[in-house]
């Protein structure tokens, strides 16, 4: 990537779809996601949010971090990095996948792309280039920086497949949940992958910044047809958490971002055992893992359902109401499909089990007045929200 | 005229002098400060020196200065307005240039502009540097144990130190001890790839030290200029609006509301003792000023070889005051400006002109520039640290004129054959050149140059030798080591005389720090309370 | 199955050997070269010629060592005592011994100063023994041994030293050489001379800070008796014997390239020629950067260990040149009795960091600190009767000298023979035959990254718990059932012999191979 010295006189990078975003924008709230100015709400929240699970949103992806790693050695330095047992990654699939540093504590999480027999994309929330290449050493592969010169689009929500069909994406019948397929739209190459950050049916798109506005526009031109919306980070909050998705840096911190010793978390502790494999062979994070796992977890971060429907934001959990405080709630939303309170809390373990009974405690506001209040939680270990029709191959037409 | 009988006696009216002072004064006692300037301040001051100009002409930046100082003096309500330093930046000898931004967005694409991987390694600096600023915080306002000592307030001291280490994991107690004893540009290799960016983060270690970007243990002298805060941003620096004679300007006013009082143009020529115990001080116009507490701001050397009668100093600490490192390495130019310099390298609108400007881009020049030094030679490339406040301060020139100041290191406490008036204009003039070099109409705007070698800095502020930091910050030096073994109590080798200058723990930069930590020996030996503050907690 | 294979028979891999061989073990010793020694192996030039290796003037052994594998008895001597002369230009050379300096109408006070300033700081260094006698401890998570070590080094630097001489520890502990002897002498040879010992082997000058440390370390061997004209070869014969006899076999030509590792275990080695040799526990004398950085690799290490392994410093900037000489050269000022000594050319603390300030931006000084021998004095048998040998340590000298050793090694042996030239007018004209390591040569020849002496600088960051690097500072590595054993670990290089037992004592603590 060239960046020329005048860089200073933008604060904020445009994505290519930027223009049609500020076109939109009727609340002008923008956020910045790794430098990119991208919109917290374009229009109105409800809106926004029922598109993704009602109708079809559309996101700007583009500002998430994306490695290009190739080479002979991918898959054995990817092996090495990543926690997650590979062999059964095909080309043509993606994988959810975290990382550790050397002490078991996760670095990020995210999702690997076999793009080809030796290529992949690896996609990050966080800035991971300096992690990569020190992997890297011993290896033979190259790791790059693909993050700006890709343009990704999200387009979520039961009639996206509808949606994408009628704007002239066609072969997405057969793809299945975590599939790659490199399709045509309009006359242009189009990356499709059935992945998605909302837990609804839903795909990523993945093509060259100079189709980016005809890619948005073929989209948009079936609007009149199909419920669609574009969509910013404040919806994203919300459908994440019900689909119960994790978001290192935001529910826990990033190992190499961590000041405060013991402020980091280990993959055990953040609901990620399930992709690590420690008898795959060696990994980074592998030796301590295994000590970890020989020992009673010490914290989980778990999902619950909060009674009532007060808005539960900063709230600290107790084992029993007015007992001892156990942990605290990372994030938190309304979830208006399912008419309940959500959170996800960081708590305390007693041998290895979560306390019986949990409560939150925390304060709220009605007219600016602040008032207190307690919550019973249930804690669940399946997402709070999953469709059938997420998965459905071929999905559901609209 | 009757005498009046001062409670204590502060010898030098620098920043530490004032605030030592006036957490005296704020806890009841009469305290007098004697300088021997005509203008209070010492190393902390502004004097217009050049008609219409004001030069901050020794120290020149405000970050390090304790915010429980500030907040316990209310030097706010005392005038005291810093204005954060928003940028600094590198030439490099090819054209470009490296900007760091305080934008974190432009900060890290300019990062990106020079390495992709520099860009994203500077999160985990970020956050190294970040863990060991709040360790070190932490000791800041603290009386250094005496690992001599079995009292139990010693102990006590080792186990809070202690307590503060165990708090880190395993392996960041020994990246702890790495970075404390690694050099700045081994240590910052472990980050970063970029020459330019090396050299860049490197400047910060080697200002005022007798050290050079390979030589161990300046990786730590990093944090002294990093570990500041101006509200919450750490590592920022800031400016005091109207120079820095307006730290001491706010000091002074925060003295006197509590009753404490300055004489200016009065130099201590002797710390009079009696029986082993301070009694007052002799002037130089023979004046006698009695007190039970004397206090003396001036450095070690200085105040156990000069002031003090060699005959009422104990042998060990006129030996360790004699040997004491207090090596000049730095130079100072003040420049008046007859309007604002260009860089061609720079856009015309870019704000790196406001902040910090330096023009040596690799470390093996940084590195060459010691060599120099070493020799007692001034550096034929010098680093230089260049700014023009009067961007955004108009106190400090006439309208439409500038007022530039330019740390220079190396510079040597005494080059072969002694300073002469010609080799410190020859001194200076490798500093205008090397800025001319990356601004072409320099020279023709260059109106009047106050040039300062350690000599200059020497005779009129009185620091041995020109150190800035009133004694180098090596391990022999620091902490309970500083100023010698024994002696890093702030208490005199005799009863009633103490030390507060930079000379003591912390040590130097315009923090306040040894001033506050001296009152509260001061006011404990006294059975006064204490007014001094402790450390904001960042827990 | 063997039991230990032993990667390298340098001196440590050989104490190594003969303390777990004496435990019981089943111990190979595998040497990529055809002799065993390493860089304290003797060598020939010329046929006739015989010079010792590195190390040309050493101390004593460790005591410990010395006694536990009874070297005495496989023909381990402590060589003739001998004194340093720090050569004058002008002839006015000073002699050096243990604890007392002489000659070159040095200034009093100096030599008055001398004995006591030498006493202390042999005092400092016998009082920081444990931490030199014992694996490092950790720092936190320690073990009772750990905890042993530390308390006795703390009950040893307050109670040991009383409180004025702890002070003085604690204030010099961590600083540069020069701003020590500034203070305690006037005289520029003594300073310079006891400066060079300080730094030799380092790429450190003496401002460096941290060099006072060096030179402690260096101590450590006047702990175990005094300077000695022996090379490393005789001991490096009594410990092969000693290993031998306890059951230890040494395998020569057997060049190893990669420990095999299942799971996380080490289990073997592939030798250069494809064997596969298998044991239940491997340990490598050879340096950490080429054990963990090529033989382990860093794809079987976690990412941040093997990046620090790769942050290890250690350039080599010492080179050395044995000289064949016809006659024995004459020293302007010395007498012929005298030339038995080491001397050193250091005549002052600033030649020596000018030497140093070359070495940083890859170039030869033109004025290189050396330390010269003449071991034939010693042992007639090195060289035909009449002649002689002279054994050269130089230093500095770039390992990555810019434009290349190739091309310009000529040239910098012929500046040092004319350096030393004149001190000695008649040296050029005696000289047979001369062989020259580089560090680049000390690197190929002895596999030695960078040709650094003790694999690994000895700055205060790579000391103790933090050599070669934390998570293998305890002789242990992150790979089960691998060891290091090496100069590159705690306390480092010296023919002391130390890594190799305390290694030995490590892998016994952690239950030896079961």
């Amino acid at each position: 990537m060239n960046i020329d010295h005048t860089h200073f006189r933008q604060a904020l990078q445009r994505t290519p779809f930027h223009d049609r975003y500020a076109a939109m924008s009727t609340t002008e709230h923008w956020a910045t996601w790794n430098t990119y100015k991208v919109p917290y709400v374009v229009d109105k929240l409800s809106t926004e949010y029922f598109s993704v699970r009602s109708g079809c949103s559309v996101m700007d992806l583009t500002p998430m971090e994306k490695y290009r790693i190739e080479g002979k050695d991918a898959f054995a330095y990817l092996d090495r990095l990543l926690t997650r047992d590979l062999s059964k990654l095909r080309p043509g699939r993606v994988t959810y996948v975290a990382w550790c540093n050397d002490d078991g504590k996760v670095i990020d999480d995210g999702t690997l792309f076999q793009l080809d027999e030796n290529t992949y994309r690896l996609c990050s929330q966080h800035h991971q280039l300096d992690w990569l290449l020190m992997s890297a050493a011993g290896f033979d592969v190259q790791v790059a920086v693909e993050t700006h010169d890709i343009a990704a689009l999200a387009v979520q929500g039961p009639t996206s497949y509808s949606v994408l069909t009628a704007a002239g994406i066609h072969g997405l019948d057969d793809l299945k949940p975590f599939g790659i397929k490199d399709l045509q739209c309009n006359g242009f190459p189009v990356t499709v992958s059935r992945t998605g950050y909302t837990g609804d049916l839903g795909y990523e798109l993945w093509t060259d910044p100079d189709n980016a506005l005809a890619l948005w526009d073929a989209i948009f031109a079936v609007r009149g047809q199909y419920d669609i919306h574009p969509i910013g980070l404040d919806t994203l909050e919300m459908v994440r958490i019900e689909a119960g998705f994790i978001m290192p840096g935001f529910d826990f911190n990033c190992a190499e971002a961590t000041v405060r010793n013991g402020y980091d978390r280990s993959p055990y502790e953040v609901g990620l055992g399930w992709v690590v494999h420690l008898d795959k062979g060696h990994f980074t994070g592998r030796n301590a893992l295994v000590a970890e796992k020989a020992r009673h977890a010490k914290r989980r971060l778990t999902k619950l359902v909060v009674d009532g429907n007060k808005p539960v934001g900063e709230a600290f959990i107790y084992a029993g109401k007015n007992g001892k405080q156990v942990g605290e709630v990372k994030c938190t939303t309304w979830s208006p499909i399912l008419k309940a309170n959500l959170a996800i809390a960081d708590i305390e373990l007693r041998n290895g089990k979560l306390p019986q009974s949990l409560w939150a405690r925390f304060d709220y506001q009605r007219e600016l007045k602040w008032n207190t209040a307690w919550a019973e939680c249930h804690a669940q270990t399946k997402p709070f929200y999953s469709p059938e029709h997420k998965s459905a191959t071929p999905p559901n037409p609209f | 005229m009757t005498q009046k009988n001062y409670d204590a006696i502060v010898i030098g009216a620098g920043h530490n002098g004032l605030t030592n002072a006036a957490f005296l004064a704020k806890a009841g006692l009469d305290v007098l400060v004697l300088e021997k300037n005509d203008y209070t301040g010492g190393a902390t001051v502004s004097r217009e020196l050049y008609d219409g100009w004001k030069y901050s002409n020794c120290s020149y930046v405000c970050s390090l200065f304790r915010p429980e100082i500030y907040n316990a003096l209310d030097l706010g309500r005392h005038g005291l307005k810093v204005v954060p330093l928003t940028a600094s930046m590198t030439f490099k000898q090819d054209g470009d240039y490296f900007g760091s931004y305080s934008n974190p967005n432009i900060r890290r694409r300019e990062l990106m502009r020079h390495s992709q991987r520099d860009a994203d390694a500077a999160v985990r600096f970020d956050a190294d540097i970040m863990r060991w600023c709040r360790l070190i915080r932490g000791f800041l306002l603290r009386t250094p144990p005496d690992p001599g000592s079995f009292k139990p307030r010693d102990a006590f001291e080792f186990a809070y130190l202690l307590k503060k280490f165990y708090e880190l994991s395993e392996t960041q107690i020994y990246e702890f001890i790495r970075f404390f004893t690694m050099s700045i540009a081994e240590y910052l290799e472990n980050y970063f790839e970029n020459e330019t960016i090396l050299a860049h983060y490197s400047g910060g270690s080697i200002i005022g030290t007798g050290l050079g970007v390979y030589s161990p243990g300046t990786a730590y002298v990093l944090l002294h200029h990093a570990m500041g805060d101006v509200d919450g941003n750490v590592g920022a620096w800031g400016f005091a609006r109207g120079g820095m004679g307006a730290v001491s300007g706010s000091l002074a006013s925060a003295l006197l509301s509590y009753g404490g009082e300055i004489r200016n143009e009065s130099e201590v020529a002797q710390i009079l003792v009696s029986g082993n115990k301070a009694t007052g001080v002799r002037l130089t116009s023979g004046e006698e000023i009695t007190a039970k507490t004397i206090v003396s701001n001036l450095d070690a050397k200085r105040t156990f070889t000069t002031v003090m009668d060699e005959k009422d100093v104990p042998p060990y600490v006129l030996e360790r005051a004699r040997n004491f490192k207090i090596r000049g390495s730095s130079g100072k130019l003040n420049i008046a400006l007859d309007g604002m310099p260009t860089f061609p390298a720079l856009p015309k609108d870019s704000p790196l002109t406001l902040g910090h400007m330096h023009f040596t881009d690799t470390l093996t020049r940084l590195e060459r520039a010691y060599d120099d030094w070493k020799d007692d030679r001034w550096s034929a490339d010098p680093y230089c640290d260049f700014l023009i406040p009067s961007q955004y301060d108009p106190t400090l020139a006439p309208p439409g004129k500038h007022m530039a100041t330019v740390f220079v290191q190396y510079c040597p406490v005494e080059p072969d054959g002694g300073w002469s008036d010609v080799k410190r204009d020859q001194f200076g003039q490798v500093v205008i050149d090397q800025i001319a070099d990356y601004s072409p109409d320099f020279k023709d705007l260059l109106l009047h140059a106050e040039i300062r070698t350690p000599r200059e800095l020497e005779d009129e502020v009185g620091l041995t030798q020109g150190n800035i930091f009133q004694g180098e910050l090596t391990f022999d030096q620091l902490m309970f080591n500083r100023p010698f073994p024994g002696y890093a109590q702030y208490r005199g080798p005799v009863k009633g005389m103490y030390m507060c200058g930079s000379s003591t723990h912390p040590g130097g930069g315009v923090m306040g720090a040894p001033g506050a930590n001296a009152a509260r020996e001061i006011l404990r030996d006294l059975g006064k309370p204490d007014t001094t503050p402790e450390e904001f907690s960042d827990d | 199955m063997t039991d230990v294979l032993i990667i390298g028979a340098g001196h440590n891999g050989l104490v190594c050997a003969a303390y777990l061989a004496r435990a019981g073990m089943d111990v190979l010793v595998l040497e990529s070269s055809d002799s065993a020694g390493g860089m304290s192996a003797p060598r020939t030039i010329s046929d006739d010629y015989r010079f010792p290796g590195l190390a040309h003037a050493t101390y004593p052994v460790c005591k410990a060592i010395r006694k536990d594998l009874r070297l005495d008895r496989y023909g381990y001597v402590a060589g003739t005592p001998i004194d340093t002369i720090a050569l004058d230009a002008s002839g006015q050379h000073l002699v050096i011994g243990g604890n007392t300096v002489s000659g070159g109408e040095l200034p009093e006070s100096d030599a008055g100063a001398f004995p006591s300033f030498k006493s202390q700081y042999l005092e400092f260094a016998r009082k920081i023994q444990p931490l030199f006698l014992n694996k490092p401890p950790r720092l936190k998570n320690m073990g009772s041994a750990d905890l042993k070590t530390l308390t006795r080094l703390g009950w040893n630097i307050r109670m040991g030293l009383g409180k004025e001489a702890m002070y003085e520890f604690l204030r010099v502990a961590a600083i540069n050489i020069y701003d020590v002897l500034d203070e305690e002498f006037q005289d520029d040879r003594l300073k310079g001379a006891i400066a060079a010992d300080a730094v030799m082997g380092s790429a450190m000058g003496p401002r460096t800070p941290g060099t006072v440390l060096t030179w402690l370390q260096r101590l450590q061997g006047e702990l175990n008796g005094p300077l000695s004209s022996q090379g490393g070869a005789q001991l490096v014969h009594a410990l092969t014997q000693s290993a031998e006899d306890a059951g230890a076999t040494i395998r020569f030509d057997a060049r190893v390239e990669k420990i095999l590792i299942d799971r996380g275990k080490a289990f073997g080695v592939e030798l250069a020629d494809g064997e596969m040799v298998k044991a239940k526990l491997i340990i490598s004398n050879v340096d950490p950067r080429t054990t963990l950085s090529k033989m382990v690799g860093a794809p079987r290490l976690d990412t941040m260990f093997a990046n620090r392994v790769t942050q290890i410093r250690g350039s080599g900037v010492v080179g050395k040149l044995n000289i064949a000489l016809n006659g024995l050269p004459v020293f302007d000022g010395l007498s012929e009795s005298q030339l038995g000594n080491r001397l050193l050319v250091a005549p002052s603390m600033r030649y020596v960091e000018h030497a140093f300030n070359h070495s940083k931006y890859g170039k030869c000084s033109e004025h290189p600190v050396l330390e010269v021998t003449l071991p034939s004095l010693h042992d007639r048998s090195l060289a035909p009767e009449g002649h002689h040998v002279m054994s050269l340590n130089i230093a500095y000298l770039p390992h990555a000298l810019e434009g290349g050793w190739e091309e310009q090694k000529a040239t910098v042996a012929y500046k040092v023979i004319s350096q030393l030239g004149e001190y000695s007018p008649n040296l050029k004209s005696l000289i047979v035959d001369h062989e020259f390591l580089t560090p680049l040569d000390i690197e190929s020849e002895f596999g030695a990254v960078q040709g650094h002496w003790h694999h690994g600088e000895l700055s205060i960051h790579q000391s103790f718990m933090m050599r070669p690097l934390y998570g293998a500072a305890q002789y242990d590595t992150p790979v089960d059932r691998l060891f290091l054993c090496g100069a590159g670990s705690h306390p480092g290089g010296g023919l002391n012999g130390l890594p190799g037992r305390n290694a030995a004592k490590r892998v016994l603590e952690l239950g030896g191979v079961k």
